[in-house]
């Protein structure tokens, strides 16, 4: 009975989103603040209605009702209530309904909270997020529909895949979804502003929040996905350049460049058009990643829940999406007004910058992830483009921009000196040199590139403090007055120089992880042991366990170092009851900030003991790569938290007839 | 001779152009130079007969497991047979296989040809996913007529839960 509820609240969803696009716009049309206002209620109405079918699909879930569809195909009576509940948006069906939910509910914020807005902006705007619901609620409720019911219901589920049985797997996808589609709000107000014909820095104020939103659970959501690929797939790599990775990271460097291009037409009336372009591009790189991921078109070690066919009509929706925003912008870009004027040295011409850099970057990126598509197309040949690739193209460009980065900040609007920024920057660049040295020297002298990551992640760090320092005039002026400064900075630069800083700490995590990890893989019986590093590993005993759905070898590793334990490790390899697939579940000793990892092979009978594959890595700050993210990510939370005074600002100011045109 | 354009309009625009020029040299250069240079083929063990790529040529090799055919050395050394329906090679892997790796199932081992004709891989590839096998590795089968059923989900997806 729950699910023909939940079935009937996604057909009525669809209705209701239907309802928000011909309310909203012909309130729009005729000006009529009732018909709006209606259409906002029918946005509302649409969240609730996919909110109450996708409760219906959890609870099928919950109670394993495998009369569902659905449900047979993705869970089992044995797994635990948190894989249960994943498993919701663990299949292609299941996952369209998030990405509804988060549709419909980004629309729903939007129609509540958007009173700062131009009333015929707000309503074309809701009419447009109303538009992408209603053709993506149609493809889930006609093409993808999660609450089908089986006519034969079997006695027991087809489980999850057990790689997917994973706490930070059960929470990344909606971390990503809400990424993603907190895209869609940007395009659809991108795309009232071109309706509305005008772009204006109430406007750039107004998607600022949005995209920031987007953004930060994007970081969040990929984040959370590189660090289960750490250590779920039992060999320390954290980013392949799968074109699954890819498709996520193509919206977050969009993203990024949009939040930089927004500050410049917020605070300066500038990059208007652009910063539309970025918006448009964006939501589209969202919805090719769902193709890409969702389609298999390209092959990937993270393909699940792939369905060839609709792919097909996930790629007409992209089309048709796409080329109604685009074919806007063509039309109506050329009457968007020039903003402001600035200098070669100014900041504008530093987030100009910026936006070349991430541009090109994306565009090697699109390129590299879509070449095997365009090459199979033309001679019918297979190929794959793989790290190489994207280490040849993506990285000096990345080091280009992070080598300007500390710069920006530092820099004055319309008009900036250089020679002053190079100053007081001066510190920051000696210790950046010095790190870099220091690596070499101590470390290693035969890895110079890595010494030279080194030196851009403290850079970068040391870069952000420097502004820090400059904004509250520490130790030049007196401490009353500096303390002044610093409790008075808004919540907006503490979140970019966070942000920064994040950045920073993620490249030194990445560049000392990646140049100096250290890995040995040896056959042991128990009792034996190897190195790796300074640490010497035994394996003391190996363990049956049983869990909910598997049963685990598991093996108990000492790890000394210098003759002193440092850590017992627990790496386990479980053999799932349903389908017979086997996991390695590694173990992590955490050092300061470096990982030990262990992972426990399969078992190999020969002559003799039986003996165990065990292979183990030394990863140093392997912790940095996942807490740089999540720094970023605070940042942009911090930011965030600045809204409401911006969005007064933006109210006050969208009144003042004077100031468009600065 | 003052060659810079003097409306301030102009001057930015050519100030933005010497911006994006080197930038948009030094990504396309980058990327052209990268795909020319830094990508793999795809080849079954007929394909690679064919073609015959040097020792050494980084390239990946997809086909079935022939069933039989894998030997686990006790010093983690692994040997076994990627096979087409027409042509086989012999392949030599150091490491732990990936957990769906099975006889019988479609895999691509990322490496080189050795000068003796075996394979050396560097990576093996399995699906995460037992109910798909790898894209190419289907394609190729199809191709060869090997193919059961339409599409992936019939000769695949439905595989009974054990």
């Amino acid at each position: 009975m729950i699910t023909e509820i939940g079935s009937f609240s996604l057909v009525l969803a669809l209705a209701m989103a239907l309802a928000q696009t011909l309310l909203s716009g012909l309130g729009r049309l005729r000006r009529s603040a009732l018909l709006a206002a209606a259409g906002q209620g029918a946005a509302i109405a649409a969240f609730v209605s996919v909110a109450a079918a996708f409760a219906a699909l959890l609870h099928a879930f919950v109670t394993s009702d495998f009369s569902v569809a659905n449900v047979a195909a993705n869970s089992h009576t044995e797994k635990p209530l948190l894989y249960r509940v994943a498993g919701a948006w663990g299949s292609h069906e299941g996952s369209m309904l998030l990405w509804c939910l988060a549709l419909t509910g980004y629309g729903a914020v939007m129609a509540m909270f958007g009173k700062g807005l131009r009333a015929s902006l707000r309503a074309s705007a809701v009419a447009v997020q109303g538009g992408l619901g209603a053709i993506f609620l149609a493809y889930t409720v006609f093409a993808s529909n999660p609450l089908l019911r089986l006519l034969n219901p079997p006695v027991e589920g087809r489980s999850l895949n057990p790689l997917l049985q994973d706490p930070a797997l059960a929470i990344h996808p909606p971390f990503l979804y809400g990424g993603y589609v907190g895209m869609s709000v940007v395009f659809s107000l991108a795309v009232a502003a071109l309706i509305e014909g005008r772009v204006d820095a109430a406007w750039a104020r107004w998607v600022r929040p949005w995209a920031l939103t987007a953004w930060s659970l994007l970081t969040v959501g990929i984040t959370l996905g590189a660090f289960w690929a750490y250590y779920e797939l039992g060999w320390g790599g954290w980013w392949f350049w799968d074109p699954v990775e890819n498709a996520s990271f193509m919206p977050w460097l969009v993203a990024t460049a949009l939040l930089h291009s927004a500050i410049v037409t917020e605070k300066r009336g500038a990059l208007a058009g652009w910063t539309v372009f970025l918006a448009l591009t964006a939501f589209t790189f969202s919805m090719l990643g769902a193709f890409l991921v969702r389609s298999g078109v390209l092959t990937s070690v993270h393909a699940f829940a792939v369905d060839p066919t609709r792919g097909v009509l996930l790629l007409a929706i992209l089309g048709l999406s796409a080329g109604v925003g685009f074919g806007l912008f063509a039309w109506r870009a050329p009457a968007i007004a020039p903003g402001g004027v600035f200098a070669p040295i100014s900041r504008e011409s530093a987030l100009v910058l910026n936006n070349v850099l991430l541009s090109a970057a994306t565009t090697t990126v699109v390129l590299g992830t879509l070449y095997p598509l365009i090459r199979e197309a033309m001679d019918g040949r297979a190929i794959s483009v793989g790290p190489p690739y994207f280490n040849l193209t993506f990285t000096p460009l990345m080091a280009a921009l992070l080598i300007l980065t500390p710069a920006g900040p530092l820099l004055a609007w319309k008009r900036g000196d250089a020679t002053g920024v190079a100053q007081r920057l001066g510190l920051a660049a000696g210790l950046a040199v010095a790190a870099g040295l220091a690596t070499l020297m101590l470390v290693s002298p035969r890895h110079a590139w890595g010494a030279a990551g080194v030196a851009l992640g403290a850079w970068l760090i040391a870069g952000s403090a420097a502004e820090l320092l400059e904004r509250t005039r520490a130790f030049r002026a007196p401490t009353a007055e500096v303390w002044r400064r610093f409790s008075g900075l808004p919540r907006g630069a503490w979140g970019m120089t966070l942000a920064h800083a994040g950045l920073g700490v993620f490249v030194l995590g990445a560049c000392f992880e990646t140049t100096w990890k250290v890995e040995a893989a040896e056959t042991l019986s128990v009792g034996r042991s190897l190195d790796v590093g300074a640490y010497h590993l035994t394996l003391e005993r190996i363990d049956q366990v049983a869990g909910p759905n598997f049963d685990a070898e598991r093996g108990t590793i000492r790890a000394v170092r210098q003759g002193e334990l440092v850590c017992t490790a627990r790496p386990e390899r479980r053999v799932f009851h349903t389908g017979g697939q086997t996991t390695s579940e590694v173990a992590i000793c955490q050092r300061g900030f470096s990982h030990l990892y262990v992972v426990l092979g399969e078992r190999r009978d020969g002559a003799g003991a039986p003996v165990w594959l065990v292979r183990a890595y030394w990863n140093p700050w392997a912790s940095l790569i996942f807490l740089g993210p999540l720094l970023m990510a605070l940042g942009g939370a911090i930011s965030l938290s600045d809204r409401r005074l911006r969005l007064g600002v933006a109210r006050r100011k969208a009144n003042a007839p004077t100031e468009t045109q600065a | 001779m003052n060659l810079r354009p003097k409306s301030p309009k102009a001057r930015r625009r050519l100030m933005l152009v010497l911006a994006i020029a080197p930038v948009l040299a030094l990504a396309v250069g980058l990327t052209l130079f990268g795909l020319r240079n830094s990508i793999s083929f795809f080849y079954t063990p007929s394909q690679a007969d064919a073609a015959r790529p040097p020792p050494g040529r980084a390239l990946q090799l997809g086909g079935l497991v022939a069933v039989g055919s894998v030997v686990k050395h006790p010093n983690g050394r692994v040997d076994f047979t990627i096979a087409d329906r027409i042509a086989s090679d012999r392949v030599r892997f150091q490491g732990d296989l990936p957990d769906l790796f099975r006889e019988g199932q479609g895999v691509v081992a990322i490496g080189a040809f050795s000068a003796d004709g075996t394979f050396q891989a560097k990576q093996v590839l399995a699906k995460h996913d037992e109910r798909y096998m790898p894209r190419e590795v289907a394609a190729a089968l199809k191709a060869q007529g090997e193919w059961r059923g339409d599409g992936a989900k019939a000769a695949y997806a439905k595989a009974p839960p054990r």
